[in-house]
């Protein structure tokens, strides 16, 4: 198709800044991916159904492939990258691997993410709670058993 | 799977938007917060010549408190409106806010852009009919506000025109003496519901004076179990149960009209269970 429509824009990824010039259809996590290397961030049903792609935008989790990188324009984005590089998944990260909470590994960036705003917004949450704020995370190994043990761990409800 | 092209327009302002809208010509869809459209996007089930996305349209996230209800902006998250409630708003919404989708989606998901999709099986819409608010869609022609009954005509169908935005929402607010729920029935957590109930009581010390019930997932869009309410404050619980006999259910394959039926039943008879040992206490 000629004459694509694109959209030049400034936001802040990871610390960094970027200026970039998209075209209008491109998705926030093949942009992320593609144009930025940022491969932690994984591209499960391009949907909204998986989680696979959920990174922080302007603080909170969201759906990578449900926004446009046009979308991106002024934003702050932290990818899974940053927040291990941080230290800020420490506790989650150890708890998973404890529990043996992910096996192929492809859904643990968005279970370590969407864990983290859990356990901001609320501090000890119960073993229904854990489940219900993982809801929107598919895990096709660990039939989630492990995940909600390793984030119940990391609250420090156990021992 | 990646969406068709589109064109890109990021208007400042609600006027701005619906100029687009019109001079789309019908070719131009509105991007709130994307968790249904995207997806159609990318499933190619919607191909629109431009996106019209009103994310950073001045005053779009606005929340109005005052001595006539709640007014949320076109871009007031499902998380954003759920922070609110839980610290003091209306709590049907309280209630129900929780049930939506999943954590990642409330945290982008708009409340009005899930009324403007329209889906029988969304939380949102039930609410809306359940607490009577009503709405506020503007043109360029102009601007009209509709209650919320008359606006849901049947399934992912609204009254919008194709030039039309939802602009504002408007909650009356809880009346005294009244108690809410919202309780539901899903596969998984965040699901569409297999059946729903959106619930008012109306409550004269322990006696059930008046109650309002919006059933969803059951029908073409929100269903008022008018019925029921009648059979509730003079008969009882059982009774209202009875009342859901002569409702028309739509049934699918894999849920029958029936199991549909007694689900609703079933939801009917926890939520007057809970509100009613919420007014004893």
């Amino acid at each position: 198709m000629s004459g694509e429509a694109h959209v030049d824009i400034a936001c802040r990824v990871n610390g960094e800044e970027i200026v970039d010039r998209v075209p209008a259809r491109l998705s926030l996590v093949d942009f992320l991916r593609h144009r930025l290397g940022l491969t932690g961030t994984h591209v499960g049903c391009e949907h909204g159904v998986c989680g696979a792609c959920t990174i922080v935008l302007d603080g909170r989790c969201v759906r990578g492939c449900l926004l446009l990188a046009a979308q991106a324009d002024g934003a702050e984005i932290e990818t899974i990258e940053e927040a291990s590089r941080s230290g800020r998944l420490d506790a989650l990260k150890d708890a998973f691997v404890a529990r043996a909470a992910l096996q192929c590994g492809f859904c643990t960036p968005g279970m370590l993410l969407t864990s983290a705003e859990l356990l901001a917004d609320m501090p000890a949450p119960d073993r229904a709670e854990i489940r219900a704020a993982l809801s929107g995370n598919y895990c096709r190994c660990t039939g989630y058993h492990a995940i909600v043990d390793a984030v119940e761990a990391a609250a420090g409800l156990k021992t | 799977m990646k969406p068709a092209p589109f064109g890109y327009a990021r208007p400042a302002t609600i006027a701005e938007a619906v100029g687009l809208l019109a001079e789309g010509d019908g070719g131009a869809r509105i991007l709130a917060g994307g968790q249904s459209l995207m997806p159609m996007l990318n499933f190619r089930l919607s191909q629109p010549a431009i996106l019209v996305d009103i994310n950073r349209v001045a005053g779009g996230g606005i929340i109005i408190e005052d001595a006539e209800g709640t007014e949320i902006g076109p871009v007031v998250r499902h998380a954003e409106l759920l922070r609110h409630c839980a610290r003091g708003g209306h709590p049907l919404l309280a209630a129900a806010l929780p049930l939506v989708a999943h954590a990642g989606v409330r945290n982008r998901g708009t409340v009005c852009g899930s009324l403007a999709l329209a889906d029988p099986a969304a939380e949102m819409p039930a609410c809306a009919v359940a607490l009577d608010a009503r709405l506020k869609l503007v043109s360029s022609r102009g601007e009209r506000w509709v209650a919320a009954d008359d606006f849901f005509t049947g399934i992912y169908d609204t009254a919008l025109a194709e030039d039309e935005m939802i602009a504002a929402v408007r909650y009356p607010p809880p009346a005294p003496g009244w108690r809410w729920t919202c309780t539901e029935f899903a596969r998984r957590h965040g699901d569409f519901a297999i059946a729903g109930l959106a619930a008012g009581l109306g409550c004269d010390g322990a006696d059930i004076s008046a109650a309002r019930l919006v059933a969803f997932g059951v029908g073409e869009r929100p269903v008022r179990l008018a019925d029921a309410e009648a059979a509730l404050t003079g008969d009882g619980v059982d009774a209202a149960v009875r009342a859901l006999d002569d409702v028309e259910i739509l049934g699918s394959g894999e849920y029958p009209e029936a199991y549909r039926r007694t689900v609703i039943g079933t939801l009917l008879r926890r939520a007057v269970a809970g509100l009613c040992s919420r007014v004893a206490a």
